[in-house]
């Protein structure tokens, strides 16, 4: 009846785990408990969960991100301080078991459930208004890709408190992610979980790409686009191809592991390294999947807080479009030490190399956009000007690493370690940062509180320096990654100063969530009434703060790539009447069932409950068919209903 | 999973974008099908014709003349039946069909390449694959 799954698989014997799992199980029912006292959970249902409103699916995206950033950082927290004490006789306070499942749930939630998420979320957010489309191409399938996505965190979170988690590291390889090195349940949870977000990710990037292809704003040409559609477009058209590789791999190794194939065993004619190979293919892609749209941000932050169109527009285009192509030319740089001969590694550490060349354009200029600029020392440009310092460094460490003999010596050492969080955090995190700053106002009506903000970016700053620097030191004198105990005392103090980075990050995030909580007791003073607050130049800037749900009354007209700086000079006279009814998609639950049956699919699998498996599949076809015979989906906003927001917003600009 | 159209996506493009789907392509017209029919017919007759024949001595060389003619009856399917040509969807399909190709010849051959060394580099000898059920 319950396949493996028994009391057995409880980690009552884990003093922390049950700690956790209290705190997590109060934090829960306080929470349950609010939200039935305030009477929200109808509110939640109808206005959020089964919206299909692109701009509360991109809201509750990055909520999502920012719930498992605090689950991703608790464990570096753990595993820094793991290390900073496991020195000599000391053995610290993680066992191996649980220091395993931690970096690799680290690394498999900041990645896919962290960033993934907040990124897709800004896109999500941010695209449909930047060309001025009233939402995405695909509504209901919007937001399907976020309730999948939510079901992935939902199924990693699990491992958590019922089974284990994967001990395999980040990318499972096998054969030690088989099913004899392997036997538990930890790989199934990664597995699934991967698998169930994938549908959500893939989906959401042709979802995307049809919003930008389709359904700019008239006048918008391809060459007219602002920067962060563009990258966003390459993102996802990396998403769409890369993500079905990653999902093969993983039925590949699937099978492997259910029904007893050979594909990457270490016998009966399997290799392994041939996971590796594929399982890279994807891997970095990935990688400029997520530094991409942080790209974007940086362009449109730059540019706004310059008060200066952006410098090299086209070259900027034509880099992203360059980065992307070769993002696909240089995945065996994660594997120079595998064994491929001098030939096969000389051509991937020169295609590694070619790739800082578009990356290096792109920094001039955004440099050469400040270059006599009227710079606003804003947050978000804060976030820029310490990304530029950062970023330079990681990629520098980067170019180093693409050389192979050097790779020899740093393979898996903690200077490799250093170098992609230099890089994630430098160029991912500080952009998609600076890009929640810059689009909060947009997103709620009301800026965030300055004083905590520049505290946030001061902590991580400082933070990340202070985290990661000693780790390149470590690297470079051969210390390797994902151990959790060294015998060499002193090497301890250079972990003990990561350590208290990671605190400094810690503190880092700590200001942010307060900036948000000041900022919410705030938000009659920091209220942005025009919509406009930053001098905006594209066109999410044109319409209210929080937009309306149909984003505008009436289409804009493009004729230039800042097409919200060219209708401020042109003296645009905002239309104040004439409106006329508003052809918009209806909520729909089916999303949150489906993704719902996911987990529960999932489950199934996961433990062998091969009945509960049984039944979910049919029931998300049963579900998915039935969704296809409601013609009900569709509905007009009344003339009169855009009639009085466009009023309401006349009033507000008049300053009534 | 049903991808929903967008219901109102019919206003946004009624502001004068392209509304582009298929119009410029077509549908095709029967000459168009017929030819491809007869093409599709023919380019399978003659790999038929070669291997029940008999007629190149070598069946490696018949093997590579067949992929030939595969990738020949490809590319008619996606003119006569998928449409295909540079002026569809502003291009876009050509563009998203030239892309395809690049990242898959990209995957297809860097991993062959990869595996090749990795497996003359790396591999077990291949006394010990005798032993394998």
């Amino acid at each position: 009846m319950f396949g493996r799954l028994s009391l057995n698989s409880l980690p009552l014997h884990e003093p922390i785990l049950v700690a956790t799992f209290a705190m997590v199980a109060l934090g829960g029912i306080a929470l349950v408990a609010a939200i039935t006292k305030y009477r929200l959970w109808a509110y939640l249902w109808r206005e959020w969960f089964t919206t299909v409103d692109h701009k509360r699916i991109g809201i509750m995206y990055v909520i999502l991100a920012l719930v498992m950033l605090l689950r991703g950082f608790s464990d570096a927290i753990m595993m820094r301080a793991q290390q900073a004490i496991a020195f000599g006789g000391s053995e610290g306070y993680l066992p191996p078991h649980h220091y395993d499942q931690i970096f690799t749930a680290h690394g498999v939630i900041m990645i896919f459930f962290f960033a993934m998420p907040l990124v897709t979320g800004l896109m999500n957010f941010v695209v449909p208004l930047q060309i001025g489309a009233r939402d995405v191409a695909f509504p209901f399938l919007n937001n399907f890709s976020f309730w999948m996505t939510t079901a992935g965190a939902v199924i990693v979170m699990m491992s958590l408190f019922v089974g284990e988690f994967a001990q395999t590291g980040w990318l499972a390889y096998p054969p030690l992610s088989g099913i004899e090195a392997s036997p538990g349940v930890g790989v199934d949870y990664y597995i699934w979980a991967l698998q169930v977000a994938g549908v959500g990710t893939l989906l959401s990037g042709v979802n995307l790409i049809a919003t930008i292809v389709k359904m700019r704003a008239p006048g918008m040409s391809m060459m007219k686009m602002p920067v962060f559609t563009w990258t966003s477009l390459c993102t996802n058209v990396l998403i769409v191809a890369a993500f079905p590789v990653l999902t093969a791999v993983l039925v590949l190794l699937s099978l492997d592991r259910y029904v007893g194939t050979n594909f990457f065993t270490s016998d009966f004619g399997g290799n392994p390294m041939m996971y590796v190979n594929l399982i890279w293919i994807w891997g970095h892609p990935e990688v400029y999947i997520l530094i991409l749209p942080a790209f974007g941000i940086f362009s449109e932050v730059v540019s706004t807080y310059s008060s200066k169109r952006l410098f090299g527009y086209s070259s900027m285009v034509y880099a992203t479009v360059v980065i992307t192509i070769l993002s696909y030319l240089v995945w065996l740089h994660h594997f120079f030490t595998m064994g491929s001969g001098a030939s096969v590694n000389s051509f991937f550490g020169i295609t590694t190399m070619v790739i800082s060349i578009p990356t290096g354009a792109k920094i001039f200029n955004w440099l050469f956009t400040m270059y006599r600029g009227r710079i606003r020392y804003e947050l978000p440009m804060m976030w820029t000007v310490g990304f530029m310092v950062t970023f330079v460094v990681g990629g520098m460490t980067g170019v180093l690493l693409a050389v192979p003999p050097a790779d020899f010596q740093l393979h898996n050492s903690l200077f490799l370690i250093a170098h992609f969080h230099n890089v994630i955090i430098g160029g991912v995190v500080f952009g998609l940062l600076a890009g929640i700053t810059y689009w909060f106002p947009k997103a709620f009506g009301y800026k965030l509180d300055d004083f905590w903000g520049k505290l946030s970016f001061w902590f991580w700053l400082v933070g990340f320096w202070v985290a990661f620097m000693p780790l390149y030191v470590l690297g470079l004198m051969g210390v390797t990654r994902r151990v959790n105990h060294f015998d060499d005392s002193s090497l301890q103090i250079w972990f003990v100063i990561a350590a208290f980075g990671a605190v400094l990050i810690a503190c880092g995030i700590a200001c942010f969530l307060i900036q948000l909580v000041v900022s919410f007791m705030k938000r009659d003073q920091l209220r942005d009434w025009t919509g406009d607050p930053w001098g905006g130049r594209t066109l999410e800037w044109a319409t209210s703060s929080p937009p309306p749900a149909y984003n505008f009354a009436f289409t804009p007209v493009v004729h230039d790539n800042d097409a919200w700086w060219d209708m401020k000079k042109r003296g645009f006279e905002r239309p104040v009447e004439g409106f006329r009814p508003i052809h918009m998609p209806k909520n729909t639950g089916t999303g949150v069932i489906l993704s719902a049956l996911a987990v529960a699919f999932s489950v199934g699998m996961i433990w062998y409950m091969w009945w509960l498996a049984a039944l979910s599949f049919v029931a998300i076809l049963v579900v998915s068919i039935v969704h296809t015979f409601n013609y009900d989906r569709e509905f007009y906003i009344p003339a009169e209903d855009v009639a009085r927001a466009e009023g309401a917003r006349t009033r507000m600009l008049a300053g009534e | 999973m049903s991808a929903q159209p967008a219901p109102h996506s019919g206003d946004v493009h009624g502001h004068g974008v392209v509304h582009g789907h298929g119009e410029e392509a077509g549908h095709g017209s029967l000459k168009g099908y017929v030819t491809g029919f007869l093409l599709s017919v023919i380019l399978t007759a003659i790999p038929f014709w070669l291997v029940m024949g008999e007629v190149i001595a070598d069946s490696r060389v018949t093997a590579f003349v067949i992929m030939g003619f595969a990738v020949v009856q490809i590319v008619v399917h996606m003119v006569y039946f998928l449409h295909m040509n540079s002026r569809s969807e502003g291009g876009w399909t050509m563009l998203a069909l030239i892309f395809t190709l690049v990242i898959v010849v990209i995957t297809l051959a860097g991993s062959l390449w990869v595996m090749y060394h990795m497996n003359t580099n790396m591999m077990p000898m291949p006394h010990d694959m005798r032993s394998m059920p």
